[in-house]
């Protein structure tokens, strides 16, 4: 069950500030989105070893060599404040 | 009551790799903001970050030399937190399978030697530069930094004094130079510490609520927080207060420490494994040939030294406070220099010369073979110590020839006896007062004569040799 206190919680860690209505909406969609993984729990896992990868690699690595980086302008396009030379935030330092 | 004070230390140290952990972009310290900066650092949707091989390699180093057990299976987690310093707005770390666990590191203090354990070490990504614009109070990040690679070493609570976490820093500093995994420099932040502290009564077995401290950038400072720290906390509890979990920020100009945010709100930071990074499989082999390259460290240095050069504990701290002076001292050993005057040379010259110009022992140019012919000149006797100091400095800058600098100056000593004997008669004659102030026994005027023997010689003459030849005329 997804409560409202839990959608609090989360939008919480989330920075995000939610209104009363976008709350109950999400609580839903939550609701609906943990309810299709819960298939997962119908699968009979006993005796299969937990793993985080699926994909039968390992060790993928690279050399340390230096690529050139990003032009800074091309980099900040995406940005929508429109500093030359930063990303802009919303006041964040403690 | 008598408090017994306990402390444990979380230290990120920044690889001295070329490029970022999980991509190519430069880790070079300074540039302009967001110009070492790509897609992958910047945590642009649809990127893949990949591993620095060389990240591997000096993170197991370190935790080798640490004395840890090396993960054979190893592998990385997302920690997640919404803070613009991570644009991707987690970072890639190590929770549940670290590189490295279960060290030790042995320090010595004044109250007698110390093991402290190392829990665990993990390689994680740096994060971002926030810089807060007052005026229009918005925050600018800078991704320079981010994505640079760190490891982080925790240590179990293991210290009871500030003197303790000071020999623990100076000789992981120490290993992780001499290994070259690191140059640690704390004024750059490419060694940063948190401190773990708490207080209990001497005796109990229990850990008191601890604070972690912030913001250290000195080992002075870590010393004087971790005083400050302790008597307050000590100083909360005989009033019958108690102590809260947070994290305190160091102010080094009020020499103050202050609260940042208790642990109430601390972040849930829901780690979860890392699907983008494949985990890390290390044979045998691999960690064998790391084993089997390690350089001689610090400690090594010293006790060899001491055995085998029969140098002092001072002269030995001296030559190993720094990985390329260490070098450079057995260059001129094994040029055939006598270790105690090679010694000599470097702590004086040579590390006055370095500290006059605000160089770093790396930095120089002088090589051990300048040092080594100009310190077998004077052991011959055709060069006299003052003179070789100045040849020394004006070879220093650009490692000229010693040989040809001395011919072009004509500073060969004179060690024709009978050069040395006329000059001295020249003296005696000139100084009638004062030769016969000598024979009156009067030794000041001796030195006022050996002073006007050497000007004679142009300072080019071993000192001792004309004592004796004004000796022998005065009769």
């Amino acid at each position: 069950m997804i409560g409202m206190e839990l959608v609090d919680y989360i939008a919480g860690l989330s920075q995000l500030e939610l209104a009363p209505e976008e709350k109950r909406a999400v609580t839903a969609e939550l609701e609906r989105i943990v309810a299709y993984m819960d298939v997962l729990n119908r699968l009979d896992t006993r005796g299969v070893e937990p793993e985080s990868q699926v994909f039968p690699i390992k060790n993928v690595l690279r050399e340390d060599e230096v690529i050139p980086s990003q032009n800074r302008e091309e980099l900040l396009a995406g940005s929508s404040a429109g500093d030359p030379e930063a990303f802009l935030a919303p006041k964040a330092v403690e | 009551m008598t408090w017994e004070t306990v402390i444990g230390l979380e230290t990120h140290v920044e690889l001295a790799t070329r490029t970022k952990i999980f991509c190519g972009c430069t880790t070079e310290f300074g540039g302009a903001p967001n110009t070492h900066c790509c897609p992958v650092c910047t945590g642009m949707p649809g990127t893949l970050p990949v591993l620095n091989k060389r990240v591997l390699e000096f993170a197991v180093k370190a935790g080798l030399a640490l004395n840890c057990s090396i993960a054979r299976h190893s592998r990385f987690d997302r920690k997640n937190y919404f803070y613009p310093d991570l644009p991707k707005a987690y970072q890639i770390s190590q929770l549940y399978l670290p590189i490295a666990r279960s060290g030790a590191v042995s320090i010595h203090t004044d109250a007698g030697d110390r093991t402290i354990r190392i829990h665990e070490l993990h390689m994680e990504e740096d994060a971002g530069k926030l810089v807060h614009d007052p005026r229009t109070g918005v925050t600018r990040c800078d991704y320079n930094r981010c994505g640079v690679p760190l490891i982080e070493i925790v240590t179990e609570p293991d210290f009871r004094a500030a003197d303790q976490v000071i020999a623990y820093l100076e000789k992981l500093k120490e290993t992780l130079q001499y290994l070259g995994v690191s140059d640690c420099k704390m004024q750059e932040g490419s060694l940063r510490c948190d401190v773990n502290l708490s207080v209990r009564p001497l005796g109990s077995a229990q850990l008191g609520t601890r604070t972690e401290m912030k913001n250290l950038s000195s080992f002075k400072a870590i010393a004087r927080a971790v005083g400050y720290e302790a008597k307050r906390q000590i100083g909360l509890m005989e009033e019958g207060g108690r102590v809260v979990q947070e994290t305190r920020r160091w102010d080094e100009s009020k020499n103050v420490s202050c609260a940042m945010r208790s642990k109430e709100d601390a972040r849930d930071y829901r780690y979860f494994p890392e699907p983008d990074i494949p985990p890390i499989e290390l044979s045998e082999e691999y960690l064998e040939g790391l084993r089997s390259a390690r350089p001689e460290l610090a400690e090594e240095k010293r006790a060899r030294y001491r055995a085998d050069y029969g140098l002092p504990e001072y002269d030995c701290r001296m030559i190993t406070s720094d990985k390329a002076l260490a070098a450079f001292f057995e260059g001129l050993v094994a040029l055939g220099t006598p270790p105690k005057q090679g010694a000599n040379w470097i702590m004086g010259e040579v590390l006055g010369a370095l500290s006059a110009r605000g160089l770093e022992p790396k930095d120089m140019r002088l090589t051990p073979p300048a040092l080594a012919r100009l310190i077998a000149l004077v052991g011959e006797g055709r060069l006299n110590r003052n003179t070789a100091v100045g040849v020394f400095e004006a070879v220093f800058d650009g490692d000229g020839d010693v040989d040809a600098y001395i011919k072009a100056h004509g500073l060969e000593q004179v060690s024709d006896g009978g050069l040395v004997r006329e000059a001295c008669a020249r003296v005696l004659e000139a100084n009638p007062r004062p030769v016969a102030d000598c024979r009156g026994g009067r030794e000041k005027a001796f030195g006022f004569l050996v002073g006007q023997a050497m000007r004679e010689l142009k300072g080019r003459a071993d000192p001792q040799a004309v004592r004796r030849a004004l000796r022998e005329l005065l009769g």
